[in-house]
């Protein structure tokens, strides 16, 4: 039998098999590398751009003896195979710059006050904001304007809060094969619609306890009569920064 | 020998807009560490002094909530102009906060609803001493330059320590696990 293959993450040896992305051999090997729209159980969707690395950065010695460092191609982690004797940046400045970016994008685009938000405390985008350093939004506010649907008995969608990470359209799809979800729309303009002839979700199929109601990784579905159940102080990302449980990386499922 | 140069105390104005004074009252959630603060500081215009404009030598404006009426850019501009660094204290004055929700309802179909519905009153308030209402609410940096922000809903009494103390000593404030928190 061969030694088990392995790769560099920020110069740590991380083992892999054949076939895994660079995040989940990683995320096995208990490191932690920020995502949005990815997902153990559903197919990588490439879309946040969160886990971006760089991968295979060179230090070339030019003619006059000087050291200069040549960035490798940045790729998003949960779309890229791990290969062997690869170099792969996460940790580094640049990348975490570009990070922080990212999520202060995010939280300007959308309507996200978390101190009246339900998922404050467990919600993934705040938790990596958490993790970054982010004080501030850096960016002017959209403040866009959208709507929240409270059509169906037991689940509240507030879209002010959609990432349009697209993973409640992949659970409605694969796993509780009703297509409750799709995005619509391009650009700025994209948004999250259910698929029923009044646009409502009380009008779709969904249960409350269909896979499409706990992957949320935002505060955009949300099961009604349980806001707030976790006081201030208890919630996880109270106890415990995002990257300290590489593995619970799910969103987690809501007790119901 | 020369006598090392008293220190001069750093001169700190505070004030709240378009805020609840949540933030000031985490303030002192400070406690008995506000003795060690006044050895370092001493406070110029703000609620706990009670003086009503800035000295033009401040050296640092802490502003609790967002900007929702013309009075709040006037007392904005007053900072800004007075005070060397201004600090954006509380989700409020990051990104509008609670009363930037308002944002997408229509300003007029707003004060009717509250003012001028049967049993509620007959007409919007319009005396000339009440600010205009802004259409939108907005963040602070929106207006002027903001050179630090401190998030929270409100931040702990140990955050606002943490970076005054980071800040006083000269060093970037960073909050860190368990004290950077957005409500």
């Amino acid at each position: 039998m061969s030694d088990p293959k392995t790769f560099f993450l920020d110069e740590e040896e991380i083992p892999f098999e054949e076939g895994q992305t660079i995040i989940q051999a990683a995320l096995s090997a208990g490191k932690f590398i920020p995502h949005l729209c990815y997902h153990p159980e559903f197919k990588p969707h490439g879309s946040c751009k969160l886990c971006t690395v760089r991968i295979d950065s060179r230090t070339v010695t030019t003619e006059d003896g000087q050291s200069v460092k040549i960035p490798g191609r940045a790729a998003a982690s949960c779309t890229t195979p791990a290969q062997e004797g690869q170099h792969v940046e996460s940790e580094v400045p640049e990348i975490l710059d570009l990070r922080r970016t990212l999520v202060q994008m995010l939280l300007v685009e959308g309507n996200h006050y978390c101190p009246s938000c339900e998922k404050s405390g467990k919600c993934m985008l705040q938790g990596l904001a958490y993790d970054l350093g982010v004080m501030d939004p850096h960016f002017p506010q959209y403040f866009s304007k959208r709507e929240v649907d409270a059509s169906h008995p037991d689940i509240l969608l507030d879209f002010n809060r959609c990432i349009l990470c697209e993973l409640c359209v992949r659970a409605s799809a694969e796993v509780d094969k009703k297509n409750v979800f799709a995005l619509s729309g391009r650009g700025n303009t994209k948004h999250l619609i259910c698929n029923s002839e009044s646009g409502k979700l009380g009008d779709t199929n969904m249960a409350a306890t269909d896979k499409a109601a706990d992957v949320c990784p935002v505060g955009v579905i949300l099961h009604k009569r349980h806001g707030f159940e976790v006081p201030y102080g208890q919630r996880r990302f109270d106890i415990a920064p995002i990257s300290d449980n590489p593995v619970q990386y799910a969103p987690v499922k809501e007790q119901v | 020998m020369n006598a090392p140069l008293p220190k001069r105390k750093l001169k700190v104005a505070t004030t709240s807009l378009a805020g609840c004074f949540g933030c000031h009252m985490s303030f002192l959630d400070i406690d008995e560490r506000i003795l060690d603060l006044v050895e370092l500081v001493e406070f110029d215009r703000s609620p706990i002094t009670d003086i009503k404009h800035c000295s033009p030598d401040c050296d640092i404006g802490i502003i609790e909530g967002g900007v929702c009426n013309a009075e709040n850019v006037h007392v904005l501009h007053e900072f800004r102009k007075n005070c060397k660094i201004l600090i954006a204290m509380g989700a409020c004055a990051i990104n509008g906060g609670l009363p930037a929700q308002r944002n997408s309802l229509d300003i007029r179909d707003i004060l009717a609803a509250v003012y001028a519905q049967p049993g509620r009153g007959v007409h919007i308030p319009n005396d000339p001493e009440i600010p205009l209402l802004l259409n939108e609410v907005h963040p602070l940096h929106e207006v002027v330059r903001i050179d630090y922000f401190l998030p929270g809903c409100p931040p702990s009494g140990d955050a606002i320590w943490k970076f005054l103390t980071d800040l006083l000593a000269g060093r970037t404030p960073t909050l860190g696990h368990g004290l950077i928190h957005y409500d």
